[in-house]
């Protein structure tokens, strides 16, 4: 299919941005799927006491987060089923002078496994797709939060653990670039710990479907209770943004430019890490 | 570029029917001739309506000897279990072939085609975005008969497009229609006592009105608008946000793992659960409307507002005669009343359809005129483009008759 014929392109000189749809006041569902109703109720319950009580998270350089326009927000990622997301949404929520929403990007794996499908897009869930990431930046001027890392991350052992993976091909640089927003890094401290793992079970893995099958300090051998978390102490800092609409016209083109900036962006939030790290006494008390 | 004389393929069909009864109304539309191998479903009563075979085979014909310069072509079949999938082949992609044929070529009087298409172009998958583009490219090979037809006659019409420069194509790709008087697997499905789903998915949906139908044509064929155009509603609505503006229960009843197995024993069951539908059902799928709107159009409803008016539909349903038993084609009538000297009425000569300035004029020309040319009989001596007037309108233009008879 690529090598089809393109038609002629039609007039997109003018700015799609006016023509965005109205937002219709009666319905508690937006156009990605996320539900008002189910986001407010897992984030009163689940993601606060998680937040407050388990995890208690300190957060530093809030500030950093844009209170308008687009953002995208950058972070390491870990644990077998990451709690860094919600932490970094609910960090915004309770901290941010003027909260926002957080769109997340989602490995398109979730869109296809039932149940998951359902509830990722509900609490804010989107696809991981350039397409998307874009509208979201863009023409929406969303906040949107992305792991470069990706499954990578969850997937590592917990020898590994606050080693940053390759940031994919740098992706998540040019998607920001042609919004012209900035990039916020962002490291978190404490998701290794929270649910580690510790070996996969390639067969389980295969049998489920699912990304990988991993063995934590609870999981398989509790079941449905493995899903629980460790209570690690949580630390969020929000570095300084990394503006990309001065790069020049067209910079997304630019291999280079954006691999330097996507290495850049990765060396600062591992060198925080380190910082992060070599300050925290306890993994549980911090 | 001015339409008027207008070719609509597909006229048996809601979409061409719908079509050709708005282009009707517009006096500076000369001629609309409407083909397709069935008897049409809705009234019309200036188009000409000439029975083609499946393939359109002597269409260019047609399209020469009425001079045809703008032909809409909506005879494209987008919902499987509409027709075999032979059938649909042979109306989709041989018919598709010929429609061209028909308007190409060097003395070719069409300066205009265009083509209704569907979503089913982008097809539905896991790794879609969430909103398509006309510029992205179908992510995967088409999975069913109905996608790969879609696919290959879009490829066609583009060929098309390329080879002559001078003609304005323009491909529609319409999202899931729903109204009361349209019939698709999906008005089928929703028409259900409970919404069906696949336990764990709530997909995405996006619907088009059916007024934004026959809307998105007329403006398509009024305008031009050279390339592919996503025609939906506004809004992107979750299953379960559908479910209950119809005020029914969703019944999550096909599994999430061997869903073709249950959707085969439900059709047992009589329930349309095509192929391309399950998909939706899963994946769901959401357009990017914006090119058509930046294009001048304005959506009459958003895909709530569908959802909404079929919901309101559907409570009445029993109450309304079916749109199938409200009409019925009889050729030897409309014969009758388009070319018959017996029948009478100044609308036959089209006068309703004169504003009320041209109307003056043409009294004031009736006025100069001798007098005994103006007691010549009225029926044998109009041209031919005057005798296409409406009989069911009679006495429904007092302005006409007072106008025309000073």
């Amino acid at each position: 299919m690529s090598a089809r014929p393109a038609l002629p392109p039609a007039t997109r000189s003018e700015d799609l941005r006016d023509h965005l749809p109205a937002i219709e006041p009666d319905r508690t569902v937006t156009d990605w799927g996320r539900s008002e109703r189910v986001e407010g109720l897992v984030d009163a319950t689940l993601s606060a006491f998680l937040y407050h009580y388990w995890f208690r998270c300190e957060v530093e350089g809030i500030e950093h987060v844009p209170a308008t326009g687009g953002a995208l927000l950058v972070s390491n990622h870990a644990g077998a089923l990451p709690p860094d997301a919600s932490m970094i949404a609910k960090a915004i929520q309770e901290e941010h002078p003027r909260p926002r929403k957080l769109h997340l990007t989602v490995d398109t794996f979730f869109k296809g496994y039932p149940f998951f499908s359902m509830l990722v897009a509900k609490i804010g869930g989107v696809p991981a797709h350039p397409a998307n990431v874009h509208r979201l930046l863009y023409d929406e001027q969303q906040l949107v939060l992305v792991f470069p890392e990706g499954a990578k991350a969850t997937a590592k052992l917990y020898k590994d653990r606050y080693k940053l993976r390759r940031f994919g091909r740098g992706g998540f640089v040019e998607a920001a670039m042609r919004a012209g927003v900035p990039i916020v890094p962002i490291a978190v401290v404490g998701a290794e710990e929270a649910m580690p793992t510790f070996a996969h079970i390639g067969a389980l893995k295969r049998l489920t479907g699912l990304i990988y099958f991993p063995i934590t300090p609870l999981f398989p051998h509790l079941g449905l209770l493995g899903a629980s978390y460790l209570p690690a102490k949580f630390k969020l800092r929000f570095l300084e943004p990394v503006r990309t609409d001065d790069l020049g016209a067209e910079s997304w083109d630019d291999k280079g430019l954006v691999q330097e900036v996507a290495d850049d962006v990765r060396a600062r939030i591992q060198d925080e890490l380190v910082d992060m790290l070599a300050k925290r006494r306890s993994v549980w008390l911090g | 570029m001015s339409v008027r004389r207008v070719l609509v393929t597909g006229v048996s069909t809601y979409w061409g029917g719908r079509l050709a009864q708005a282009l009707e109304r517009d006096p500076d539309v000369e001629v609309i001739v409407g083909v397709s191998p069935d008897d049409p479903t809705c009234e019309l009563t200036r188009t000409e309506y000439v029975r083609v075979g499946t393939q359109h085979a002597l269409l260019k014909r047609i399209v020469h000897a009425a001079d045809i310069d703008t032909v809409v072509d909506t005879r494209l079949i987008v919902d499987s279990p509409a027709a075999s999938p032979r059938a649909a082949h042979e109306n989709n992609v041989i018919g598709t072939m010929n429609v061209l044929a028909a308007c190409g070529g060097a003395e070719s009087p069409v300066r205009k085609v265009v083509v209704k298409s569907s979503a089913h172009y982008y097809g539905c998958e896991r790794d879609d975005p969430a909103y398509f583009t006309e510029d992205m490219p179908r992510p995967h090979p088409p999975r069913t008969p109905i996608e790969e037809d879609i696919v290959e006659a879009e490829r066609a019409v583009d060929a098309f497009a390329h080879r002559n420069p001078e003609v304005t194509v323009t491909i529609l790709r319409f999202a899931n229609a729903l109204g009361p008087d349209i019939e698709t697997s999906h008005s089928a499905l929703l028409a259900l006592p409970a919404v069906p789903a696949i336990l764990g998915f709530d997909p995405r949906y996006q619907f088009i009105h059916e007024d934004d139908i026959s809307g998105v044509l007329e403006h398509a064929t009024r305008e031009d608008l050279p390339g592919v155009y996503n025609a939906a509603g506004d809004g992107v609505l979750a299953l379960s946000e559908i479910a209950s503006l119809l005020g029914k229960p969703l019944a999550p009843i096909l599994p999430p793992w061997g869903t073709g197995l249950a959707a085969a024993a439900l059709r047992r069951a009589g329930v349309k659960l095509p192929p391309e539908v399950l998909q939706q059902l899963r994946y769901g799928r959401g357009l990017d409307n914006r090119r058509l709107k930046a294009a001048g159009y304005a959506f009459r409803a958003t895909t709530r507002e569908t959802v909404q008016a079929f919901a309101e539909h559907l409570r009445v349903r029993g109450l309304r005669p079916a749109q199938g038993e409200a009409y019925q084609y009889e050729r030897d009538v409309e014969e009758f009343l388009r070319w018959s000297p017996a029948v009478r009425g100044e609308d036959r000569l089209g006068l309703e359809r004169l504003s009320r300035d041209q109307l003056a004029e043409l009294a004031r020309a009736l006025e100069s005129l001798p007098r005994a040319a103006r007691l010549a009989p009225r029926g044998r001596s109009g041209s031919a483009t005057l005798r296409t007037g409406s009989p069911s309108s009679a006495g429904g233009a007092p302005d006409a008759k007072l106008a025309a008879d000073p």
